[in-house]
């Protein structure tokens, strides 16, 4: 489109676009060596490719498999999420254009496609490994060989013999691979390359979801992801039949563990700041990642009173976290630490209760027994929040919930009816493995006695769900604070005059990992059992939380702290 | 409890182990097989490098599941284990083995034989040889199953003869399953082990073709060759075939020696003290004394009244005699602090009064005379005997009565 030059051959300028992402000229055919390079951050291209054609394309290979590389093996993936989010209600821009434009970028910044690519390079550093014959070189080579053997099944070990013959590309590494380049793929670990894996497939939708602010956290992203809404585990059932997965394909695709937080949301970063892009779309307070949205959204699931909510928004203002600029990621921008959304609205929650009931293990029983007190003889004006009996609704709910989900990870089921092969020798024994299983399966299955639910659960931004409507008092959205408040100056303020902080210094990150170290023991079983319920709600551990707990407390209190070092765990407001 | 949002492969199938191990030992076997069909996938990732792999696991955890399980069969059970041999071949003689052990147990004969017979004739290049021991097994067993059914034949074979019939048919067969059993049965007890069942019906074999002297051989091996580990069955049975063959009683003592060295208890001490006792050479009757003391010393003897009279009788003896009273002194020094309260209790006195009035007849002689005719045992039970005036126990009074300076002399 914005390329001007005549054509060599007929000298019209009507260009288009080969799939290689070269320019041929439209009237006489002739493709230029001229690559489009993606140097607009727009975002505005229409055009949305499907397979990526390298020129020695498509020749059939024994297995009756075509060629392939590990990055179309990725475009698929991504494909595959993409379709699934917008089948959850994410808006198909998301796909269209956000995602796809992404991912051209990061193939173009990687070399990996949109550019001369080494083709040539690609042989040069296999007839390397080819042609050295020392024992001693090659550290890859025999680390490779060690990812060879290590896939080894049952008693009889495998035998994978490097190729150690001059061949052609395909020829030599489809001994070690399905695709083309899977073994050079995995030596290939350069930092400037940014080598994609399975959860960065995961980082690439998140960075699309924020980039659109779409309604739907990281967390609630992995989670949908384990529950099997978002394709994942076994994405490589989708991949047509003739780009078959061989070999080192297998550590390349195949996942046997369940994306972590920290990793997909660090590689996120890492990402947008590799792909060079700009600072994301602003993060308003009318967005849902915004925190006073979150926490009306962590409150109401949470099954605490809606009145909460002045409080989180006092806080949230009172720290700047709400500003726009605090909110929106910046890449590259290493001075601005990062905001997990929903680990800092749950953060946000945590505060404040700790604000108004202490959460000391003595003190939020004394307000309670106080509102039970009043509820009891007064029975107008709706009833007063009660501590002990929302713990009680919410120790039971959870405990019920957290055991049905320890009993479903039990159940959890990694392999699918797709039998994945080592190599083409080991096809048969696979297959014999496989219907094996499920032969057992079906034998055990019967004498399971009752029916398995078949299908998954649908998916669903809310985890608990509490009604106003039941009449056994569970749910305590309505309920007032009124007995934990007074008016100061014309201010409602917490009747709480103590605070206790989490920690009086911040670890810093780079020596430990973390802000600061969270043990069940050294703190009060109610702060605990509050880190619980929104462990549980983010699939997170309650230590990142804590964290988050500690950041905020330190903003919050950082006058007070800096007056007098000398101040021990107690805070007076 | 920290709950992991953190999930893998390997971690998960642990849990799941976890929640099958659970179910079953709370004996939920619905539970146990649900779990279990989420466990089996694992068999795709079976890198049999950990002690016990997952096909191990499901084979061990399968076969308890569908033994217990009500709606399981026997059907099941066994296309289960056939699917099991196919899953290990490191295993699969020890397959084959508990497979036949199970229907075995559950009466199913001709399998289980069919079964040892098929694994028997197993060869897979150097695993045959890896698994030598399970092969030996495996032939010892069936070598048992052709003694059971030569045991058969036999007893066929005898009630025809009653009958009056001949049976050259039954006869051969019988001849055979014996030279098959032999052969199996006198292989494996030369391996050092534990082989009682084996070294029966061996022996069996052989009194029953005559070769005694072959039998003697294999017991005196399975008793004293010090390769095999200690058992006190060994020298049962050698004192059971000497006796049988009416063997000299230095030779029955000398076997029953060993066998009150390893277990004092052991009921057939009774046989050995009388031996003794009926012996003239005084080492043997000074022996006798020991083994029956021994003998009380077990909770197990404490109510039989066949140990309480030899001892009686032998206590009666030496001091009617008075001589040898410092063997009674030298038994009874390391008893006399707790066999007071261990047998002769006030308590003791009345319960075994009540229940069983010879036992406590034989017992108020021992206590008469090694407590003396004040302690409590002998006053009461002996007052009790004369009360309802029984014979015996006037005479037993008077007995003591008249040899309590002997009790002076024995504790002192």
């Amino acid at each position: 489109r914005d390329f001007n030059e005549r054509c060599a051959q007929c000298s019209e300028v009507n260009w288009g676009l080969t799939d290689g992402g070269r320019f041929y000229c439209r009237s006489c055919h002739n493709v230029t060596e001229r690559t489009r390079e993606v140097v607009n951050t727009d975002f505005l291209c229409n055009t949305r490719i499907q397979t990526i054609s390298k020129g020695l394309r498509k020749q059939e290979k024994k297995d009756g498999g075509y060629e392939w590389y590990v990055c179309e093996g990725f475009q698929l993936v991504l494909k595959k999420q993409a379709e699934a989010l917008e089948a959850l209600g994410v808006c198909p821009q998301m796909k269209d254009e956000i995602l796809c434009n992404f991912w051209r970028c990061y193939l173009q910044k990687s070399n990996q496609a949109y550019c001369n690519r080494p083709a040539e390079e690609t042989v040069k550093a296999l007839s390397v490994c080819d042609s050295s014959t020392d024992v001693g070189s090659e550290p890859e080579r025999s680390s490779l060989q060690f990812l060879c053997l290590s896939e080894s099944e049952g008693d009889i070990p495998t035998d994978c013999s490097f190729a150690s013959s001059t061949g052609k590309i395909s020829e030599s590494t489809s001994v070690c691979s399905g695709s083309v380049d899977g073994s050079l793929y995995l030596m290939d670990n350069q930092k400037e390359k940014l080598r994609m894996t399975m959860p960065m497939t995961l980082s690439f939708c998140y960075m699309a979801l924020l980039w659109l602010r779409e309604p739907m956290t990281l967390s609630d992203l992995l989670r949908f992801v384990v529950e099997g809404h978002i394709p994942y585990l076994n994405v490589f059932q989708h991949f047509p039949e003739k780009m078959k997965l061989r070999g080192l394909d297998l550590k390349i695709f195949c996942v046997e563990s369940w994306p972590v937080y920290e990793e997909v949301y660090n590689k996120m970063l890492e990402l947008a700041a590799f792909l060079d892009l700009p600072r994301f779309p602003d993060i308003t307070d009318s967005c849902f990642l915004h925190p006073d949205m979150l926490c009306m959204k962590y409150l109401m699931e949470a099954n605490l009173p809606d009145e909460l909510h002045n409080w989180t928004c006092r806080v949230v203002k009172k720290i700047c976290i709400g500003e726009v600029d605090f909110l929106t990621l910046v890449p590259g921008n290493r001075s601005t630490r990062k905001v997990k959304y929903d680990v800092l609205a749950a953060a946000v929650i945590v505060v404040v209760l700790k604000l108004l009931f202490l959460l000391d293990d003595n003190y939020e029983w004394l307000l309670s027994d106080f509102a039970e007190e009043r509820n009891k003889n007064i029975k107008e004006g709706g009833p007063y929040f009660e501590f002990k009996k929302w713990y009680k609704v919410i120790k039971c709910s959870l405990d019920a919930e957290q055991k049905k989900l320890d009993e479903e990870n039990a159940k959890y089921l990694w392999r699918c009816e797709k039998p994945l092969f080592y190599s083409a020798e080991k096809k048969s024994k696979v297959l014999k493995r496989r219907q094996m299983v499920v032969n057992l399966q079906n034998q055990f299955g019967k004498l399971s006695g009752s029916v398995r639910p078949a299908e998954k659960p649908n998916p669903s931004s809310f985890q608990l769900s509490w009604s106003e409507e039941n009449t056994d008092g569970s749910c305590f959205h309505g309920h007032s604070l009124k007995g934990i408040l007074q008016e100061k100056c014309g201010v409602l303020t917490a009747m709480n005059p103590d605070y206790w902080l989490c920690t009086l210094k911040l670890c810093t990150e780079k020596l430990c990992g973390h802000l600061a170290h969270y043990r069940e023991v050294d703190f009060p079983h109610s702060y605990h059992f509050v880190l619980r319920l929104f462990s549980f709600l983010l699939r997170i551990q309650p230590s990142y939380i804590h964290d988050e707990v500690c950041v905020i407390e330190q903003k919050l209190f950082n006058k007070k702290l800096f007056k007098k070092p000398k101040y021990s765990a107690g805070v007076r407001k | 409890s920290s709950h992991e949002h953190k999930l893998n492969f390997k971690k998960s199938k642990e849990v799941c182990l976890n929640y099958i191990q659970d179910a079953m030992l709370q004996k939920q076997w619905k539970r146990a097989a649900e779990f279990l069909t989420f466990y089996i996938e694992s068999l795709e990732k079976d890198y049999s490098r950990e002690y016990m792999g997952p096909s191990e696991m499901i084979w061990r955890i399968g076969t308890e599941i569908l033994c217990h399980h009500s709606h399981s069969s026997m059907k099941e059970f066994n296309s289960f284990i056939e699917q099991m041999k196919t899953l290990g071949v490191k295993r699969y003689l020890k397959v084959c083995l508990e497979h036949a052990f199970h229907l075995l147990c559950n009466g199913l004969i001709d399998e289980a034989y069919q079964n040892l017979s098929l694994a028997e004739s197993w060869r897979f290049g150097e695993q045959t040889v890896i698994q030598d021991k399970e092969m030996k097994l495996i032939q010892a067993y069936r070598g048992l199953l052709d003694y059971y059914s030569w045991s058969k034949q036999k007893n066929i074979l005898l009630e025809h003869d009653q009958d009056g019939f001949e049976d050259l048919s039954v006869e051969q067969e019988m001849h055979s399953c014996f030279r098959k059993a032999a052969v199996n049965l006198k292989e494996i007890i030369k391996i050092p082990g534990v082989w009682d069942l084996f070294v029966k019906c061996y022996v069996d074999l052989l009194e029953f073709y005559g070769d005694h002297n072959e039998a003697r051989q294999v017991l005196n091996e399975y008793a004293y060759n010090s390769k095999f580990p200690a058992n006190p069955n060994a020298h049962v049975y050698l004192y059971q075939f000497l006796k049988r063959h009416g063997e000299s009683k230095k030779s029955l003592i000398s076997a029953l020696k060993i066998l009150y060295d390893i277990v004092p208890s052991h009921e057939l001490m009774i046989d050995f003290h009388i031996m003794l006792q009926k012996s003239k050479k005084r080492k043997r009757r000074r022996l006798g004394l020991e083994v029956i003391f021994a003998a009380l010393d077990y909770a197990g003897w404490k109510e039989n009244v066949k140990a309480w009279s030899c001892l009686a009788r032998q206590v009666k003896q030496i001091v009617i005699s008075e001589k040898h009273l410092d063997w009674i002194k030298q038994e009874w020094n390391s008893r006399k602090d707790w066999w007071p309260a261990f047998h002769f209790s006030r308590y003791l006195a009345k319960r075994n009064w009540q229940e069983n009035e010879s036992l406590s007849y034989e017992k108020a002689l021992v206590a008469g005379i090694l407590l003396g005719k004040d302690c409590k045992y002998f006053k009461y039970v002996s007052h009790q005997g004369c009360k309802t005036q029984v014979q015996r126990f006037r005479l037993l009074k008077k007995f003591v009565n008249k040899h309590s300076p002997v009790y002076l002399r024995i504790s002192g």
